[in-house]
């Protein structure tokens, strides 16, 4: 007989592994992702394919060439990076933009970090503000969704809601908030905006299906949308000049996905279900503040990208509860 | 249905193998090679010599202290010598070595299948006798049966809680026993109420054992104060904290023993040997084992004398298949894989599982992605991923601050976590650590 | 004043910020000047002078939390008879004494021993540890890969200890390996080590040492069984042993280095080599073969297989009374010794394998 295998208990394994996980997010991806392609037709295949096979690449020569390590990019998290900066941009954005943000998302956002895993800020976020600093023209001007029958460049653009609440208001004029078609932002049918973010009733399928398979727990999104809904309706219902109305808050811009997708990257949210809780309701709050008083329309990126900065801290504070501990009286 | 409140986790239970295979009794050895540990606590001092004719159920060798147990002899013979041998581990231990002639039992010994259902004793006589027969927990962690049943004073047991859950994959010894030996079980609960002065006892099980419920249910709706109670599938359901928790909805404080919330717990196992030790005057000589395996030709459960080489029980399943690559001693979570088959069956062992190779290979590290999955699944609340690196960095000040004595090893982290870190192991070390570093700091204060 | 103030305002802005500016700052100089002086902590300035020259690793070799501590225990204390750094050595402590007016006690120089020699041939693997590789993980789990449970883990707890890189694992033995240049005797990886293997002993005059390198305290068949290099604690070293430096215990054996004088009798009588013989040069008592210029080194080590090298060593340094350095123990490839075998008959192959055969029945 061979010699015998020995290692410490346990021998058994849930056969989960970071490949699984993050297909899953891709499959929850996906359905937002097909109505994108619907919407912004070429342009959004486009922008995607480079998006991904940017990050790909530049994961696997950074890892290679640099590092000097075993490329990681087996695990798929490269590619789901580039499939959510993808998300996070007009489809009219010319190749080289979205090359430049993907080299910012990984060579910056995580392999300056160590790689998978070290990285305080999510990597797509990282490029796609970096792209939005770099280059606000483009990164503002979205294309109208018509299809395969739209440009890719030169396309004809609009606004998106928020943009065009936001410029209502500065002129003075709070009847534009009355508007704006809550039932087409949250189908996304016919709607300005970044690829990922038309439409909420395909992102919560997306994000249904990720609780199902366990991929994420309900901590952070349900906060996210729970503080949004009671930071946005305080000042509502207050009266306050100019604030949408919490169900409009919750339907535009990108809250779904960066609630259900991108704050609840595992690497850059906390570990403990307190510390989710927290995090969730921070992201909610500077999203409202940076809306209704911000200079930017939509401040989901900016406030997620905030509350990982908090995360390490969090992680210290928030302790999980304790078998048999009991309350201090 | 119920369970316990925090964490855990559902590994596919695998008992289809052996489950429902009557008990089968293994022959007696040649040689048979009885270790002077079988238990935590104090090493049994031997009160045999080299040549002396022994029987069955003769004492060996006497307990080492208060918490430890006897050890008595499983065969008949004579004593061949007291020496080194070495366990599966690889490790020295001292043994003693029995040449096996005949069969011949204590004339005290009660060999008869009859059911004996009342007892008479005194309880501080049944506790006597539970320490004389050198009864130890069976479920695993071979703790001394009487030190349980002696709470300190001021506290008071209010519930014994039968662990018939069996929580660990592929193991079905516990289960068949109850089938086979309900009414033994019965009648051992019954006796340990009496020993605790309580008039509670719950029987937990796993509802993957339905008849097991069935069958202890009918028997238990015929006696007063014992109920059964059916649990949901979650592993680490078997450990004596979650068991509790589960059946009474009490957790035990950190650092303190069930008694704190009035509980005693008890494996069935343990249960059927009190009812053997006490209504039989049988001593602990034998226990009931699972060998299984998905590539096992016979798996079942056997009952073997202690000291019989592990070879011998798997030689009777069929022997070890040919592409077996690790077989571990107890269930595939927190069982200890062997480095050899050498081993005399004791106490300790409550099954074999014969992994095949390609399931014994650990699959390649990764980097902690940071998912929380194993925050999730620790069942004691604790932060495996953050223990696990300060046990790497040897940080033990930091590791006691965050709990790391109420770990209970139970692997639900390491199962658990798609990076496939070794979480448990560096976590087991520096518990280890930080158990030497507290009992120092214990001794120096006294 | 409401009209003084907008008077004010409207005379030059600058010179006002100017002012407050200026005024901010000094109440600020002032506030941080008392409080530094309230707060002072008064040091002995000696202490900095003694950190100046301390290594600066903060290995705790000494025992001091790093070598602050350290410079604050030599100048409170009396004497330095109980304080050394052991990475800098007398010559720190030298310096040391010198700053504080005391005298040093002049300190053996050590160097951190490997006392295992079960490299890979010598040991056969029984099992397959898969797990994270750690040897107080092992060493807590089981008896390791082998069927010595006393022996080297190699899995490198001692490598990850030295904060001096002096330690690394030999691919070859599976053991680990001390640079005697940079080892600094801190002792790091003796603590490190859950089977106590590495010891810290006398460095020796030009590195001379002789040390048992086995700690296995089976009896003598167990021992050998498990590795062909254990020492079997037969006794004959203590017997041959002139000096009392050698003391058997638990069936190993172990030499005194403060008694040892290097006479290496006890080398030539071990029956199983564990007793080694380290830096000496090799030994004159062999004219028959003249060295061969060492510039052929080459070709025999396209030849020589790793594991035949091994007993070829071992053939030369026996029999023929040769030496074999450490270090030609450990990689018979790349040493000088092996120069010298290659001439060698196999006749003496064979007398070594009969002298190992014979060995047990003794």
């Amino acid at each position: 007989m061979e010699n015998l295998i020995v290692s410490p208990a346990p021998h058994a394994h849930s056969n989960d592994s970071v490949r699984k996980n993050m297909l899953n997010v891709i499959i929850a991806l996906l359905p937002a992702y097909v109505l994108s392609i619907v919407a912004f037709g070429w342009g959004a295949l486009i922008v995607s394919a480079t998006s991904i096979a940017a990050c790909v690449l530049f994961e696997y020569l950074i890892a290679k060439y640099l590092l000097k390590q075993q490329p990681t990019i087996g695990d798929l998290s490269a590619v789901l990076t580039g499939l959510l900066l993808a998300f996070n941009l007009p489809s009219n954005l010319p190749i080289w933009i979205v090359i430049i943000g993907a080299l910012v998302a990984i060579g910056v956002g995580k392999m300056s970090f160590g790689g998978l895993g070290n990285n305080p800020f999510n990597p797509a976020l990282v490029g796609r503000v970096f792209l939005l600093i770099s280059f606000p023209a483009q990164m503002t001007t979205w294309p109208k969704p018509l299809g395969f029958a739209g440009k890719y460049l030169n396309a004809e653009t609009g606004a998106t809601p928020l943009a065009a609440m936001k410029e209502a208001l500065k002129a003075g004029d709070a009847s534009k908030l009355a508007e704006i078609d809550v039932w087409s932002t949250f189908t996304g049918w016919l709607e300005y905006g970044s690829m990922g973010e038309l439409s909420v009733i395909l992102l919560l399928i997306g994000g249904i299906y990720l609780l199902c398979t366990k991929t994420i727990t309900w901590h952070i999104p349900v906060s996210i949308l729970a503080s949004v809904f009671v930071f946005a309706g305080l000042l509502y219902w207050c009266g306050y000049q100019g604030a949408a109305a919490p169900w409009v808050h919750l339907c535009t811009g990108g809250v779904m996905l960066g609630a259900i997708f991108m704050a609840t990257d595992y690497v850059t949210s906390p570990m403990t279900p307190l510390g989710q809780i927290i995090y969730g309701i921070g992201i909610g709050l500077i999203v409202v503040v940076i809306r209704t008083w911000g200079s930017y329309p939509e401040g989901m990126s900016f406030a997620i990208l905030i509350m990982n900065a908090v995360v390490p801290l969090l992680n210290i504070y928030c302790r999980p509860k304790r078998f048999g501990e009991t309350k201090k009286a | 249905m119920t369970t316990f409140r925090i964490g855990g986790v559902h590994p596919h239970d695998n008992k289809e193998y052996s489950a429902h295979k009557p008990i089968v009794d293994v022959e007696l050895p040649k040689q048979a090679i009885i270790p002077l540990v079988q238990h935590i606590g104090a090493p049994a001092q031997p009160v045999v010599q080299k040549g002396d004719k022994v029987k069955v159920g003769q004492l060996l060798a006497q307990a080492g202290g208060f918490v430890s147990a006897p050890i008595h002899s499983p065969v008949s013979g004579t004593i061949f010598k007291i020496d080194r041998a070495v366990d599966a581990w690889g490790m020295a231990m001292q043994a003693i070595y029995i040449n096996v002639e005949g069969d011949e039992w204590d004339e005290s010994i009660d060999r008869s299948e009859k059911l004996v259902p009342d007892c008479k004793l005194e309880p501080k006589e049944i506790i006597s006798k539970i320490q004389n027969a050198g009864i130890v927990g069976l479920g695993g962690a071979c703790f001394p049966t009487h030190v349980k049943l002696m709470p300190p004073p001021g506290k008071t047991a209010e519930v014994l809680i039968v662990n018939g859950v069996e929580c660990e994959p592929y193991l079905t010894c516990d289960h068949q026993l109850m089938l086979e030996h309900g009414e033994e079980i019965m009648v051992g609960i019954k006796i340990l109420m009496k020993a605790l002065g309580i008039s509670k006892a719950i029987i937990g099980i796993e509802k993957n054992k339905p008849d097991a419920i069935q069958h202890m249910q009918e028997l238990a709706s015929k006696t007063m104060g014992v109920s059964v109670m059916p649990l949901d599938l979650r592993y680490p359901q078997g450990g004596e904290k979650q068991l509790i928790d589960a059946c009474i909805k009490r957790q035990v404080p950190s650092g303190a023993l069930p008694i704190e919330v009035g509980a005693v717990v008890d494996n069935v196992a343990t249960i059927y040997a009190v009812y053997e030790a006490v209504q039989k005057n049988k001593p602990l000589i034998d226990r009931v084992i699972t060998i299984a395996g998905k590539k096992v030709a016979k798996p079942g459960n056997f009952r073997v004398r202690f000291g019989t080489p592990l070879s011998q029980v798997l030689e009777l399943a069929g022997g070890i298949p040919a592409d077996t690559g690790k077989i571990i001693g107890g269930g595939p979570m927190m069982g200890r894989a062997m480095s050899n088959v050498d081993m005399p069956t004791n106490k300790r062992v409550s099954g074999v599982l014969l992994m095949p190779k390609e399931e014994s290979v650990r699959k390649e590290v990764q980097n902690c992605i940071r998912c929380a999955k194993c925050v999730q699944a620790c069942p004691m609340g604790l932060e495996p991923y953050l223990l696990s690196k300060q046990s790497e960095n040897q940080m033990w000040d930091a590791m006691e601050q965050h709990s790391i004595m109420d770990c209970i090893e139970c692997g639900c982290c390491q199962f658990t976590c798609p990076s496939n870190r070794p979480l448990l192991d560096y976590i087991r070390m520096g518990k280890a650590k930080v158990g030497g570093i507290l009992r120092a700091r214990a001794a120096q204060k006294k | 004043m409401l009209g003084q103030l907008i008077k004010i305002q409207q005379m030059d802005i600058l010179i006002i910020s100017l002012i407050s500016l200026g005024v901010t700052g000094l109440l600020a100089a002032l506030i941080l000047y008392v409080v530094a002086q309230v707060f002072k902590v008064e040091e002995d300035p000696r202490i900095d002078q003694v950190a100046e020259v301390l290594p600066g690793a903060n290995c705790g070799g000494c025992g001091f939390a790093g070598c602050r501590a350290l410079a604050e225990a030599c100048v409170k204390a009396d004497n330095l008879d109980n304080i050394l750094c052991p990475v800098g050595g007398s010559e720190v402590m030298k310096q040391v004494a010198g700053i504080l007016g005391m005298e040093a006690v002049a300190a053996e120089p050590k160097i951190a021993v490997v006392r295992c020699n079960g490299t890979c041939e010598a040991r056969p693997r029984t099992s397959k540890y898969d797990g994270a590789q750690n040897c107080q993980i092992v060493h807590n789990l089981y008896g390791g890969e082998t069927g010595c449970p006393f022996g080297c883990l190699g899995c490198g707890d001692c490598v990850r200890a030295c904060q001096f890189g002096a330690i690394s694992i030999n691919p070859e033995t599976g053991l680990p390996e001390v640079d005697e240049e940079k080892c600094t005797a801190c002792g790091a990886c003796a603590k490190a080590c859950p089977r106590n293997i590495i010891e810290l002993r006398k460095k020796g005059p030009k590195g001379r040492r002789m040390v048992v390198e086995c700690v296995n305290k089976d009896k003598g068949a167990v021992a050998r069984k498990a590795c062909q290099n254990a020492c079997i604690g037969c006794g004959k070293c203590q017997k041959v042993c002139e000096f009392d430096a050698i003391t058997v215990e638990n069936n190993v054996a172990y030499i005194d280095f403060t008694k040892c004088r290097l006479c290496r009798k006890c080398e030539a009588e071990c029956p199983t080599g564990a007793i080694h013989a380290v830096n000496f040069p090799p030994r004159k008592e062999k004219p028959a073969e003249p060295k061969p210029a060492p510039a052929k080194p080459a070709e025999p080590k396209a030849e020589v297989k790793p594991a035949d090298a091994k007993v070829e060593v071992k053939a030369e340094a026996k029999p023929a009374e040769a030496v074999e350095t450490k270090q030609a123990e450990a990689k018979p490839v790349n040493q000088e010794p092996k120069v010298e075998v290659q001439p060698k008959p196999e006749a003496e192959v064979k007398q070594v394998a009969e002298d190992k055969q014979q060995t047990p029945q003794q």
